[in-house]
Order: C-alpha cells, then structure tokens, then sequence
C-alpha cells in the first residue's frame, strides 16, 4: 500500500512537472539561448576547419559537445523532444479541465456570478419593465450567438454568450508544432538533402547527399544540356538558367530549364538550381610518380625551423638532429581520414627513435593537413604544383544542383496553415459571456450589465461601455 | 520630384513629430499633440507615397519589382509599418503620450536609411534568389510584425517608467496611461508581432524550399528569427505564470526587441544566405 503511494506520488511529480508552465518558459529560453551559440559558430564544416579556427583544446570540446553540428546534437534534440512532451502534458491537462465548458450543450447560467464582478455597469432607464423585455433580447440576440432570458424574483435578465469553441484555439496552435516536429521528423528520416555539380553535357544518376557525404543513386539521370548564366550592366548577376533532361533506360523523359526559384519536380525529387562553376581544367596526378622527385619539408612545431629534403618513392629522409626517419611508403588514389574522403595522398612512415612508427598522411590538396596531428615536426610536401597538374582547355561551366526530396514537406505545410488559423482563433477571438439584469426601482428601472472574456478583460469593459450605450 | 527627395522629406516630418509629440507630453499641451498626430499622418502618406514612387521608377528604368529588396527599401518600409501600426493605435485609445515612444522609431529608421553612409538607395536589379512572388509577402509579413514589437518595446519602456510612479506622482508620468491598460496594450501588440512574425517565417520557409529546396537549413537569420520567436513565445506563456504579469514582462520585451533587432541588422555581420540584406 506505502509503496504504491509512493509510486503515485513520483508520477503525480512527473505529471506536475511536464504540465507546469515554467516548464514551457524555461525550455523556450534554453531553445533560444543555445541556438545563439549555433550562429555563432559556423556549423558543419570539417573537422580540419575547427581545428585551424580554435585550436586544440575548443576543438576537442566542440567535438565532444557536439556544437560543430548542434542542432542535430542529442542535447537539442533533447530539448526539442522536452518542448514536445510538455505541449502534450499541458494540452492534455487543460483541455480535459475545458471540456465540459466548451462541449456543454446547455449551460446554466449562474446569475450571482455575474452580480459579483467588478466591471459591472448600472445604469438607470426611464422605461416600464414590460416594455424594455422584447428590445433587450434584441439587442443583445443580435450580438450573441447564444441567448436566453430567465425571469428573477422582481424582474428579469437576459444572457448571451458568443465564440466558446475560440477556447479551441489555443489547443489547434499547440497542435500545429507538433505537426511541424513530426514533419521534420518525416523529413529527416524519409527524405534526403544532396548536390550534384553536372559539367554542360555531361548526364549523373547519383549525387552526394550532405549530412553523410555519401553518394546515392537517383533511379534516373539528369544530364544538363546546356547552362547559362546572365549578368545586368552593373555585374550583378541576372539569371542562372539550365537546360536540364530527365533520362531513364536511355530515354529521355522531359526536357526543361531550371532558374533559381523555379526548380523541376520528377517523381518526388526536387531538383534547384543552386550554383555554378567553371569547370577547372582537372588536375591529374603527373605522369608516372615513381619517377618524380619529391621535396619534403620537415618544420620543427616548436623553434620553427625547417629543412627539406627530396627523396622519391620508397626513399627515406633523415629528421634533424638524427632523431628518426620518414618513409614514404605509398601513394593512395583516393585516401580517407575518418571517414572523409579526401583525395590524392602519400602515405609516409614516422620513425622516432625511441617511439612506435606513426603513418603520416600528406594529401595533395591540403598542403597544410599534418599540422594537425600534433606531432614534434610537421610534415609537408613542398612540390605540389609538380605533382598536380592541370589541364587547360576552353572553359567548361557546370551547373550547381540542389537535390532534395522530402515526404514531410507537406505536413509541415499542413502545421504552418493550422498554426496562423490557430493565432488567429487565439489571439483575436475570445469566449465571450454577458449578462443583463433589470429590475424596478421606482417608476423607474435599474438596469445592471457585467460580462466575462475569457482573455481582454479590458476588451470586455470597452464592449459592456458600448453595450450599456445601445440600451 | 523623384521617390528620394520625397523619402528625404518624411525624415523630416518624423523627426517634426517627434519632438511635437514630445513637447506636447512635456508640457502638457493638447495642441502639439494634435499637430505631431497629423504631421505623423501626413509623413505616412509621403512615406508610402514615396514608396509607390520607387516601384514605378524602378519600372522606368527596366528592372521593376517591389520595393522590398535591400536594407534601404526595406528600412524605409519599416518606419512606414510602425507610423500606420501607431496611428491605429492612438486613434483607439486617444492617448498621445505613447506617441512620444513610437514616433522616433519610425524617424529613427528613415533618419538611419538616408543618412547612413553605408546604405545605398540606389534602386537596384533583383539578383536571381530574389525573384520570386514570396518576396511582397514574406518581407510585408516580417516588417509588420517587427513594428508591432517595436512599439511593444516602447511601451514596455513606458510601463517601466510607469511603474516608478509607486504612490508619489510624478507630473510627468500621470498622462500616461495606467499600468493595467500598457500592460494590455502590451499584450496587444506582442500578439500581432508575433502573429505576423510567425507568418514572416513561414512565408520565408515555403519561399526558402521553393528555391533552394529546403523550408529550414539553420542559416543565421533563420536561426535568429526562431530565437526571436522562442522569446516572444515565453512571454505570451510567462503571463499566464503566477508573478510573471508586467515588469518582468516588460523587460522580457524589451530583450526580445533586440532579438528582433539582431536579426534585422546583426545577422548581417553573419555569413548565411541572406547576405543580399546589407
């Protein structure tokens, strides 16, 4: 018996705290404060770059905390998931406390409730009781939806009510985020994000897609027949245009132009113009490497000296001060550093005295990459341009392609147009209930107005001001 | 006369009502407070007119669209929102003080398109991401709802100043109106602004995925329009938490407005895909 109490008690707690308001607020505020640091930080990029930027001490805590990437980091997510379950706990909880008043199909109309309040108008009207009945329930039948008229003891009131169902409001806005949450969530698992840079001519039926840096096959091509870029008189640019055609088994489906904001749609992919480029007459690997010469610099982390040395595949250099050796062992085609591709690369050999040999990547398009293992010497290939080079011929433009597709689009629409009508219910419309009572007094009659809103009470005084006007 | 010299000229008349709204508050004068209240009205009408102006003098020279596309149009478009959203509001609630608070906002934001150095009114070609039907909607969208919270700002700041009053009255404070009607018109306007700011960012997703094939990628203005949308939530439910009515409320929005502010002017200082907003 205890100890399902205390069980109870937990839940009750749990309860108590996902439908509290302060709940709501404080998640706002930490959704708000945290994605300051977002913007702040740019997002995204490769682990390279975070290291160059901030060193490797913020670089290991970025990675760790996740802020390369934070708005897919559990602790936002988790924030998220937090906003989501206390939309639910609270909905749930208040409107199970509404239902009855809003779903009540015939209310009772408690006239001490109304005598009580504050913003009630009395006035006096020099008419006869009888007369002023049938004027009364006109006026105010023609304000409210909802009427009825009670006699009293000495005279009579009249009631109106209007706009009870805008109670909902609030409950459709809430609605709409989770709709929103679900449909990125939709998105996010069904759907892809990606970009394909297609040279003029030239047809691709897989792109890379962003998050994973992974290719994925369309189940078609797209070949760009043509692209064109246009520019006004002051520079700026005027319009990006491609010829795009859609071809599967070899048959093209449709052919037609893409301009930024008036992207093509097929089968559930959404194809945008988003860049475009000269192609750069591509760089090669020279000729047969075995036969080149290569020229290594060896920088000394701490008094910065350098020396080079050239050797050639296979070949060894001796570190200053005869404290080891370098060999380069092979050269990779395509070499990958935790998972990132990142092109053409020697693969050398470190051997310290008095220490294990550590492999030394020295890729050919990041001539600075060594500088961040963090070892005594720094290692760099100094004869780059030999190694690549390139091949210029006329200029070949490649269009830039965005490709995406995602299934939730249309829920999230779904949620934008729920929440502005949800707005609209909640903040321009409120539950509205008036009261009139009159009653004799003398040759004359008193005649009493108080009215309750459920939101504006000073709306309510303006509308009870006007109201005792028009009687 | 072309669309410069007439916005040059509502400068003025906003900065004329200004300081009328003000010398009417400070001497409690009825006459300068009707004479700010038309000077206001009439710098809308050149302001919007100055507006029309520049739409068809951008399609005069062959590169039409609306004049919404850059940091000077749409300053100018912004002290035009607020001049319409204050004169609304003074017609209803009669109260001339609050004028003093929301009339320099609007001069503030012309003062600051045609005097800077750094903002060019030059009309220019749309680039190609700007061309696009979203365009009117989602900029009138945002704009009507930073002004709507930027006269909340000011009248938050009024609410503060009125809260000082605490039994002795000061001559100054007492035209005011009371606290219970800021904090309610406070309200008020917090709801429209975020109404519209709310439509501002969707109308900025559905053109966002219309163009670049995604409704939300994180890029700084987007993350700061939700940052400013996260606060100016938190104050519509702290109202409904017990001790949060008025002052802390107060302060609340005049936070959020620099939010608002930052992801109007700040972001620029952002690399992202609004770049075109300098």
């Amino acid at each position: 018996m205890k100890k399902n109490n205390v069980k109870s008690g937990a839940i009750h707690r749990a309860w108590d705290f996902f439908t509290s308001m302060k709940l709501t607020v404080t998640v706002l505020l930490c959704l708000a404060a945290t994605s300051v640091v977002g913007t702040l930080i740019p997002q995204n990029e490769a682990p390279t770059f975070y290291f160059h930027q901030y060193g490797k001490f913020f670089y290991r805590l970025l990675m760790a905390t996740g802020l390369d990437n934070m708005y897919h980091s559990w602790w936002f997510q988790l924030l998220m998931l937090l906003l989501f379950v206390n939309i639910i706990a609270c909905s749930v909880h208040r409107l199970s406390s509404m239902w009855k008043v809003i779903f009540n199909k015939s209310p009772r109309v408690n006239p001490e409730r109304f005598r009580k309040l504050e913003n009630r108008i009395e006035i006096e009207v020099n008419e006869r009781l009888d007369s002023l009945q049938k004027p009364y329930t006109d006026i105010i039948s023609k304000r409210f939806r909802r009427h009825a008229s009670e006699k009293t003891d000495k005279g009579f009131y009249i009631y109106g009510e209007k706009w009870r169902l805008s109670r909902l409001g609030v409950y459709v806005v809430h609605a709409s985020v989770l709709v929103l949450l679900i449909g990125a969530l939709i998105g996010s698992l069904l759907g892809f994000d990606g970009f394909v840079n297609i040279p003029e001519g030239k047809s691709v039926d897989q792109i890379m897609l962003r998050k994973t840096q992974k290719t994925l096959p369309l189940g078609f091509a797209i070949r760009c027949d043509d692209f064109d870029v246009t520019f006004y008189e002051t520079g700026a640019p005027k319009e990006y245009r491609s010829k795009l055609s859609i071809i599967r088994n070899e048959k093209v489906l449709l052919t037609r132009d893409i301009i930024v904001n008036r992207p093509l749609r097929f089968g559930g992919v959404n194809i945008f113009q988003a860049s475009y480029g000269e192609v750069p007459g591509e760089k090669h690997v020279a000729g047969d490497l075995a036969s080149k010469k290569i020229r290594l610099n060896i920088v000394d982390r701490h008094t910065g000296k350098t020396i080079t040395q050239e050797l050639s595949m296979g070949g060894t250099a001796a570190l200053p001060e005869g404290s080891g050796f370098f060999l380069i062992k092979e050269f990779k085609e395509s070499a990958d550093f935790r998972g990132q591709e990142i092109g053409e690369a020697f693969l050398g050999l470190l051997m310290e005295k008095g220490k294990d040999p550590v492999e030394v990547l020295l890729p050919l398009r990041y001539p600075n990459f060594d500088k961040m293992r963090g070892g005594h010497h720094v290692f760099s290939l100094e004869n780059i341009d030999d190694l690549l080079v390139s091949e210029n011929k006329e200029p070949v433009y490649y269009t830039g392609l965005q490709i995406t597709r995602d299934p939730g689009v249309w829920v999230v629409y779904s949620g934008f147009i729920l929440m502005l009508i949800g707005f609209g219910v909640t903040f321009f419309m409120s539950h509205q209930q008036v009261f009139v009572e009159v009653t004799p007094s003398g040759k004359k009659c008193r005649v009493m107005l108080a009215g309750i809103s459920n939101k504006n009470t000073i709306g309510m005084e303006r509308k009870l001001k006007k109201l005792s006007a028009a009687l | 006369m072309n669309s410069s010299l007439l916005l040059s000229i509502t400068t003025f008349i906003y900065g004329l009502s200004a300081v009328l709204y003000l010398i009417s508050w400070v001497f409690k004068k009825k006459g300068p407070g009707r004479a700010a209240f038309f000077s206001l009205a009439l710098g809308a009408l050149l302001n919007a007119g100055g507006i029309v102006l520049r739409w068809v003098e951008s399609y005069q020279l062959g590169i039409g669209h609306a004049p919404l596309s850059n940091l000077y149009e749409s300053l100018v478009f912004f002290s035009l929102t607020i001049a319409v959203f204050y004169i609304f509001i003074e017609w209803r609630y009669q109260n001339p003080t609050i004028g003093v608070f929301a009339s320099p906002l609007s001069f503030l934001s012309m003062a600051y398109a045609s005097l800077s150095p750094n903002i060019s009114d030059h009309i220019q070609p749309l680039i190609p991401a700007l061309k696009s039907n979203w365009l009117i909607a989602h900029v009138v969208t945002c704009f009507l709802g930073y002004s709507a919270l930027a006269i909340a700002f000011g009248i938050s700041i009024m609410y503060l100043f009125k809260l000082t009053e605490r039994g002795q009255k000061y001559r100054m404070l007492q035209s005011f109106p009371d606290s219970r009607s800021l904090d309610e018109l406070n309200h008020q306007m917090v709801m429209v602004g975020f109404l519209f700011l709310t439509a501002g960012i969707i109308t900025g997703a559905v053109w966002a995925n219309s163009a670049w094939g995604s409704y939300w990628s994180w890029d700084p203005k987007e993350t700061w329009s939700l940052i400013t949308w996260f606060i100016y939530a938190a104050v519509l439910h702290a109202r409904m938490m017990r001790g949060w009515h008025g002052r802390r409320i107060a302060w609340l929005c005049i936070f959020g407005f620099f939010a608002v502010l930052f992801t109007y002017f700040g972001v620029n200082l952002l690399p992202g895909l609004h770049s075109y907003g300098q």
